[in-house]
């Protein structure tokens, strides 16, 4: 029981933490919260389901599409929301993307539909067994990408000429401006690579999750809540957030309640907010 | 005195009164529908208010007021279905929802108000899990049903026709309250709070006490929406409580104006009326205020009050020009 409620927990960490990740990285780079992030998985979900299911385009391109799409995105959001907003407090910044959120969520029921969509796995699903514990190979291949994906981002921002400009950005927008870095530019990246990173967790969670227009509420909430409890300015404190919201909700649906699976990470959230509020990993901020 | 004061006075007080009579007419007049509309313009006119206090004024984001006014309801519901006044039953409610609210400002004094959007929006969905699950108490999906109406010294309130002047009431005096609220002490030190946190705390106001009561006062506006809200439907259920209900009070109040003292009011018979007018489904309406809500924040953060306001001055000569220097000209 055990073993396969941790291979459970770290499957759903994983996408918490790679949407964890994008809310650092987006705060990191340009003091910037994208509260429309659970919804910019959602998006290239049927994004996927679009290219793949109903235009019937062969997978490489249909993810293709998706990744683009999901890029344009990030380019749009910030371009013509994020940019106007960014000399403005942050409060006109989380009622923007939540109205973005709302958006996209009613967007999707009015011009699609509001009950789940289905897609079918690219992967084998015939599962595996490791002793007691079974597991899909998706879910294998879930948390492999995503673990690839986050060292790679990580390597970006530290040993690229571009990371270390969106390291500037975070750290002061008007030094980094007289150093000579284009900061417009660089929040431009941060939102695309953010797009990038949205668009492939939407490609490995639409055969697992039911790809409907709420996924995102939850998705959002916990990735927020992971990033959050391991510290919102390190990389690190979100990968520790995600895969520990991920472990305990399962553990908390399996003994606990399942009818509260949604409340545990509320609860940590609200602990760590109260003992350490700039979270376990994370440093304070002025 | 200016000669032109005393004039404003007399005419002030002549639309007091005849809006009095009309509210006092209306529900004699109007039609089943408009006065269906305007009971429910009425009971989110009062959690309107509600989250300008926190918002609008204090500058705390809350997206939890779907969960104040669900505890509001529900306590207000499961108290007049067991015999218990409404006029008891609507306070306790208010200050059970006062009471989260005052708990839910403390992770407000140790974050960023960023943070706070999620930590509310993480409460409603607990209050709405709650409301879902614990249903040897609130009926679980089903909810409660009929939930009775009030008594006024011996008339009833049954009919909708009647019911609108507890609502009608009720929102006059949290109306009253509001006022004097914002013109207090009170008001000025959320205001103090809103624009510059360290800049109030030096000048000695705590922001422990400050935001706490922000929170406390919305969510109790809210509580007391809620209570109404169950015996206008006479039927609550989860649903009525659920995350996009408190979006739809978050567009309210910045659509109407946040930290206007009419933007409730504009911000509520907008999003109340607006859906019904265009007779479209909610999700469309939704998407369409998602996007008023985006353009507002970009073009007119101040909101439709002081928009309303400078158009009623340039075209009516409407309003005090208190904004404008002395022979001075509008420069907008």
């Amino acid at each position: 029981m055990i073993p396969q409620l941790i291979a459970g927990g770290l499957l759903s960490g994983a996408i918490y933490a790679l949407a964890a990740m994008g809310f650092v990285l987006l705060w990191q780079a340009s003091r910037t919260i994208n509260f429309a992030q659970g919804e910019f998985i959602m998006l290239p979900a049927f994004g996927v389901v679009l290219f793949q299911e109903v235009l019937k385009l062969p997978f490489p391109i249909a993810v293709m599409f998706t990744l683009v799409g999901s890029m344009a995105m990030g380019l749009i959001v910030k371009q013509f929301i994020i940019q106007p907003l960014l000399r403005r407090d942050i409060l006109a910044i989380v009622i923007a993307t939540l109205g973005i959120a709302l958006f996209a969520r009613n967007f999707i029921i009015v011009f699609w539909t509001a009950d789940p969509v289905f897609y079918t796995s690219i992967f084998s699903t015939k599962p595996l067994r490791f002793g007691d514990v079974v597991v899909s190979p998706e879910d294998l291949w879930v948390v492999g990408l995503v673990s690839g994906l986050i060292l790679l981002v990580n390597l970006l921002i530290r040993h690229t000429k571009m990371g270390w400009a969106m390291q500037a950005v975070s750290q002061n927008r008007e030094v980094a401006r007289v150093v000579g870095i284009n900061v417009s530019r660089t929040i431009t990246q941060v939102y695309l690579l953010n797009g990038l990173m949205m668009g492939i967790a939407a490609v490995l969670i639409a055969p697992i999750y039911f790809v409907q227009y709420n996924l995102g509420i939850s998705l959002g909430l916990k990735a927020f809540y992971s990033a959050v409890i391991g510290g919102f300015n390190q990389v690190k404190g979100a990968l520790f957030g995600g895969f520990l919201v991920g472990l305990l909700e399962t553990f908390g649906a399996a003994y606990i309640s399942t009818a509260y699976r949604d409340a545990f990470a509320l609860v940590v959230l609200i602990g760590v907010l109260l003992l350490k509020p700039e979270g376990i990993f994370g440093t304070r901020e002025e | 005195m200016e000669p032109g004061k005393s004039n404003r006075r007399v005419l002030g007080y002549a639309a007091l009164i005849s809006g009095l009579i009309a509210v006092a007419l209306f529900p004699r007049v109007a039609g089943d529908y408009p006065l269906y509309l305007a009971n429910l313009t009425g009971v989110y006119l009062i959690a309107a208010i509600g989250l300008n206090i926190t918002l609008g004024y204090a500058g705390q984001v809350s997206l939890a007021h779907a969960a104040f006014m669900a505890i509001g309801a529900y306590t207000t519901a499961l108290l007049t279905l067991k015999g218990v006044s409404f006029w008891v039953a609507m306070p306790a409610g208010a200050l059970l929802a006062g009471g989260f609210g005052f708990l839910l400002g403390f992770p407000a004094l140790k974050v960023r108000h960023h943070y706070l959007a999620m930590v509310t929006i993480g409460f409603n969905v607990l209050v709405y899990l709650v409301l879902r699950n614990e249903s040897a108490i609130t009926g679980g999906m089903t909810g409660l049903r009929n939930i009775p109406r009030p008594n006024v010294l011996g008339v009833s309130l049954g009919a909708d026709r009647d019911y609108f002047y507890a609502i009608a009431g009720t929102a006059a005096l949290f109306a009253v309250l509001y006022r004097f609220l914002v013109r207090s002490k009170w008001g000025r030190a959320f205001q103090a709070m809103r624009e510059n946190e360290l800049r109030a705390e030096v000048v000695g106001v705590s922001l422990r006490t400050y935001k706490t009561m922000a929170f406390a006062i919305g969510a109790a506006y809210a509580g007391a929406s809620g209570a109404l809200l169950a015996c206008l439907l006479r039927y609550i259920d989860p649903s009525s409580f659920e995350l996009d209900r408190s979006f739809q009070f978050l567009i309210m109040v910045v659509v109407g104006g946040p930290g206007w003292f009419a933007g409730p009011l504009v911000g509520a018979g907008i999003v109340t009326l607006l859906p019904e007018l265009l007779r479209a489904t909610q999700a469309v309406y939704l998407m369409l205020f998602a996007v008023l809500l985006i353009l507002m924040l970009i073009f007119s953060p101040a909101g439709l009050v002081p928009a309303l306001e400078k158009l009623g001055r340039a075209w009516l000569g409407w309003g005090r020009p208190r904004l404008l220097p002395r022979g001075g000209t509008d420069q907008a």
